[in-house]
């Protein structure tokens, strides 16, 4: 099946889904990225929002202004322009990460369960670049993939109820960093210094989707140099 | 400063505008009030731009000093307004004088009222909107709920018509709701068997109920598909989780989510449901795009309409 193939299916009243293959893959990311471009043009004033995601798009439009089999019709002839083939990814960030056991708590259960030690587990974290394939679930939540096989983690059984902004984790072939403290069930292996959602800087975030992220190791010193807080440490 | 001072917040209030849109690629939801038909109503009455900023007020409590004269008007749940102890009808534009007190009693029906004043509030806009999402932390007053001695700006304003909506036409609290459904997501993943379960039995709504989402309590469903990528989550959709029980998502939902949607109820109706306390006995009816499109423009006719109806007192 070719890569272009794409489905739009109702999602509610005002919302389709445009549905790529499901899977995570560079080259669906990029193409998820040129629709995005390409509805914009196409609906103008009738689009409300777009969120896109790994392999979809969900559409929202205004239902006062259009109607779906008119949305449709308009998005059927224009993502006949998608090109294949095209996988480039964005602006290269890094963000610096100080890993250890005080700022990755689940460094050590990695290691064990992988039978492979700390060390090389934040080596592998670091070897890879990642693509930013999606935000959303909280303001500036990044999902950045895939990572090493080896490093692949089940969520854990029961969530933390407290995960400190700035914590780094894995999740299957998935990584990120939390924007803000919250509940997450991520496993954790570090701390960023880099605040990944703030309203009040511009930009809001390091990262948009498409970009290619890298994370470096620094030490703690450097870590609060640059403005990072290990939880629950009162220095 | 021309405005209101915040007595006591009550249980849960909130500053809320339409709603934050087009910021979904930052992972912003679009908060705005839960109630949207009769937030729409509370300015309407008084003349206000459509997306003026209001206060959603859950449950009830809220108390204000009002430092300037205005105009109010409280619409959406059922609960005893007052102003300086005297009791003042719900759906109705009041005189108000610097120094009156406003009190809102709790709901007797329905979960949310909305206070809107003469002009909105004067609040500044963060990513596009006022509306409030406290687990973002953004919009109203530095992200938060309203808190005791808070001041909310708002025009002087000394004259205005005073009008109120019949109440025929306000909105009706009924102990039981029938949802209307537009099936979509993975719709075609939940077959027949299990669509038939879920348009034929009754749920009830849990007290795991919020902004974020209503769940819902009754016969199971299951999906056959289980492994899902995360994708855009819209307005009303419902989420089935492993444990068959279904979630309708709300406005102060996530954007992204990894679990099967058999489709997304009406906005109209979510409007309803957002009014429904624990124990609210729920059915879902499957709709068209086409009914659901008609749906909303005869709701639009129907609100002009009745704006030009409105009783000036």
């Amino acid at each position: 099946m070719s890569l272009l193939h794409f489905q739009l299916t109702p999602a509610g009243e005002n919302a389709l889904m445009l549905y790529f293959d499901q899977r995570i893959d560079p080259q669906i990311s990029a193409l998820v990225q040129q629709a995005c471009v390409l509805i914009r043009n196409e609906l103008t004033d009738d689009l409300i929002d777009l969120l896109p995601s790994y392999a979809s798009v969900l559409i929202l439009f205004n239902p006062l202004s259009t109607d779906l089999h008119r949305v449709s019709a308009q998005l059927q002839h224009s993502l006949k322009h998608l090109q294949s083939g095209n996988s480039q990814t964005g602006n290269t960030i890094e963000l610096p990460v100080y890993y250890s056991e005080e700022s990755g708590p689940d460094l050590a259960l990695i290691a064990k369960t992988k039978n492979i030690s700390i060390t090389e587990v934040i080596q592998r974290h670091q070897a890879l670049s990642y693509r930013v394939y999606a935000i959303g679930f909280a303001p500036g939540f990044a999902y950045l993939g895939e990572v090493d096989p080896l490093l692949q983690m089940p969520r854990l059984a029961t969530p933390r109820a407290k995960v400190p902004r700035g914590a780094v984790a894995i999740a299957d072939r998935q990584t990120a960093v939390y924007p803000a403290q919250s509940p997450g069930g991520w496993n954790l292996i570090g701390l960023c210094p880099t605040r990944m959602f703030n309203p009040d800087s511009t930009p809001v975030m390091p990262v948009a989707v498409g970009d290619e992220v890298r994370f470096v190791a620094i030490d703690k010193a450097e870590f609060l140099r640059l403005g990072g807080e290990i939880p629950g440490d009162e220095r | 400063m021309s405005g209101f001072t915040v007595i006591a917040p009550g249980v849960l209030s909130l500053l809320q505008d339409n709603g934050r849109f087009s910021q979904g690629a930052l992972g912003l939801t679009s908060g705005g009030p839960m109630d949207a038909p009769s937030a729409q109503w509370a300015n309407l009455l008084l003349g206000n731009q459509h997306n003026a900023t209001l206060i959603e007020c859950s449950v009830g409590g809220l108390q204000m000093r009002a430092e300037t004269n205005s105009y109010i008007a409280v619409t959406g749940a059922t609960l005893p307004l007052s102003i300086n102890g005297n009791t003042a009808e719900l759906w109705t534009v009041h005189k108000i004088r610097q120094g009156d007190v406003i009190e809102l009693g709790m709901v007797s029906k329905g979960l949310r009222a909305y206070l809107a004043v003469a002009g909105g509030f004067n609040v500044a806009p963060q990513f596009g909107s006022t509306a409030t999402v406290l687990r973002e932390g953004i919009g109203g007053l530095n992200g938060n709920k309203l808190q005791p001695g808070d001041s909310l700006p708002a025009a002087t304003v000394n004259s205005l018509p005073r009008r109120h909506l019949p109440v025929h036409h306000q909105v009706q609290f009924n102990r039981t709701l029938t949802l209307r459904l537009v099936e979509g997501y993975q719709a075609q993943s939940f077959n027949s068997t299990e669509r038939q379960r879920f348009y034929l039995h009754s749920y009830t709504v849990t007290p795991q109920a919020d902004r974020m989402g209503y769940k819902l309590s009754g016969s199971a469903i299951r999906c056959q598909q289980t492994q899902l990528l995360s994708e855009g989550i819209c307005y009303g959709a419902v989420q089935i989780p492993p444990d068959g029980q279904p979630i309708v998502l709300l406005n102060d939902r996530q954007t992204l989510g990894g679990y099967p949607k058999i489709g997304s109820v009406l906005s109209l109706d979510c409007a309803l449901l957002a009014q429904a306390v624990a124990g609210t006995e729920v059915y879902f009816t499957p709709i068209s795009p086409e009914q659901a499109h008609n749906a909303l423009c005869l709701a639009k006719v129907r609100t002009d309409a009745l704006t030009s109806q409105m009783v000036n007192l």
